[in-house]
């Protein structure tokens, strides 16, 4: 893989130009909104963050995942794209806690609410964590990526029942005191503010791709690396062997 | 796979009997948690009563960490795994006998954890029933996903830390719900167990399931 080629060379641009769209339009264009002010402002990051984080990262993870462990579709790629596609997903759902919490400190008047989709997107922070933990660990690199992948799918299969769980255990104690952000969101946005969520959404799934085909490139370049290190201590041994050979041979 | 299982349990089982860890160490260990708790939230005993439930099964789970590295520390010494591995039997037999091994071990540690609670924290058990019938289903969901990842962190380096990061966030769910039904039942509300004890159940049936088809694919490795 070279280092760039047409097609990153395109997305990037594309990535640059909408990025920079999203947020004229942002910051500029869409009004403040009536209720939350100029907080509303950072919905349209918060809201593509999370798309991209826990829907688009987390499932090429899962899908990359079963695909590796299945034997007839074993390959690195798959491992490759598992982990590229986590470590963007473990990014951007931490600028999603993260903004999210900055929006909810002038409109809740609090950092954080137990509110069940808050809890439970910080338990699948904490298990995507775990996963990149994992792939961390030193060692042979077989073992480390088959156990990478049972993870991710652990943690797919987890997600439901955490969801579930959280759900209840909020729905115990109180009802939403608060707006919360679905019913801020979903049916009453129109014009400019639609518009210009649509453009944040497309903005960073291209970035998403973007950032996606770069880091399995460093992947790959990493495996090369240490296969070529491996083949120069190969022949640097072999030279000292015959060495001592010749050198054996010299003085009988 | 089930004959395999009841192998590898016994096998597990008789370890832990002829070296005495688990009672020697574990089992103290829990009763500590307990103390700790009460250090940490003050001895009123109207809040300690009050969490009992959930105080009841954190102990369980730090206590679970022990002895889930335990079962696959004995794996380690003198390549035991590789036996294991070359043994032939069924990998999700394998899994079940392992994971059941743990759960009469955290079963005994309940039990004593329970005449703990009501000791130390001034706790009257009600519905029995309900208290038990929910302890072996969360404790069996416990072992399931904890020794599905004991396998993916055996024999790292980095296990020791590497072992909470993966299974705690996983059991968030059977933490929530274990405590809930606890909650209900001490508190003498048991209608309200319902929903918590089916989620018990899923929880369950999911790691016991997803343990026995994907520990073959951790085991063969290396």
């Amino acid at each position: 893989m070279p280092t760039r080629n047409g097609v990153t060379s395109a997305l990037g641009a594309a990535a640059i130009v909408l990025l920079a769209l999203t947020a004229v339009l942002a910051l500029v264009v869409s009004p403040a909104e009536v209720n939350q002010g100029d907080s509303v402002r950072l919905l349209y990051l918060h809201v593509p963050t999370a798309w991209l984080a826990l829907y688009l990262s987390f499932g090429v993870t899962s899908l990359a995942s079963a695909l590796y462990l299945w034997p007839r579709t074993r390959s690195r790629f798959w491992d490759m794209l598992a982990g590229a596609s986590a470590e963007i997903g473990v990014l951007f759902l931490g600028l999603t806690l993260a903004v999210g919490s900055i929006w909810g400190r002038p409109t809740w008047g609090v950092w954080w609410t137990w509110d069940p989709r808050l809890t439970s997107t910080a338990v699948l922070f904490v298990l995507y964590l775990g996963y990149l933990a994992v792939r961390g660990v030193p060692g042979d690199q077989a073992v480390t990526s088959k156990r990478a992948a049972v993870v991710a799918l652990a943690a797919f299969v987890d997600v439901p029942i955490i969801h579930q769980s959280v759900e209840w255990w909020r729905g115990q104690h109180q009802a939403a005191s608060v707006l919360d952000d679905s019913r801020l969101l979903d049916p009453q946005i129109t014009g400019t503010m639609a518009t210009t969520l649509v453009v944040a959404v497309v903005a960073f799934t291209v970035l998403y791709a973007w950032l996606l085909a770069h880091r399995m490139r460093v992947f790959d370049l990493e495996h090369r690396a240490g296969q070529e290190d491996l083949t120069a201590a190969l022949a640097e041994r072999r030279a000292e062997a015959a060495e001592l050979g010749s050198a054996a041979r010299a003085t009988p | 796979m089930f004959r395999d299982a009841v192998l590898v349990a016994a096998k597990d089982l008789r370890v832990e009997a002829r070296s005495r860890v688990a009672t020697n160490q574990v089992l103290p260990f829990a009763l500590l948690v307990l103390v700790l708790f009460a250090f940490a939230l003050g001895t009123d005993r109207g809040t300690l009563s009050a969490a009992a439930g959930g105080l009841f099964w954190l102990a369980v789970l730090f206590s679970a960490m022990l002895a889930i590295q335990r079962s696959f520390g004995i794996e380690a010494a003198d390549d035991a795994r590789d036996a294991l591995r070359l043994s032939g039997l069924d990998a999700g037999g394998i899994f079940l006998g392992k994971a059941g091994a743990i759960v009469v071990q955290l079963l005994l540690l309940e039990v004593v954890l329970g005449a703990g609670i009501v000791v130390l924290y001034d706790v009257q058990l009600h519905a029995p029933l309900l208290l038990i019938g929910s302890t072996v289903l969360a404790t069996a969901g416990l072992a399931a996903a904890g020794v599905a990842y004991g396998m993916v962190a055996a024999g790292l380096r980095v296990r020791e830390t590497l072992l909470p990061l993966l299974v705690l966030p996983a059991l968030a769910p059977l933490l929530l719900a274990a405590a809930r039904v606890a909650d209900a039942a001490l508190g003498g509300t048991p209608g309200l167990a319902a929903p918590w004890v089916r989620l018990l159940a899923v929880f369950t049936t999911v790691y016991v399931a997803f343990g026995v088809v994907a520990f073959g694919a951790l085991l063969e490795e290396s």
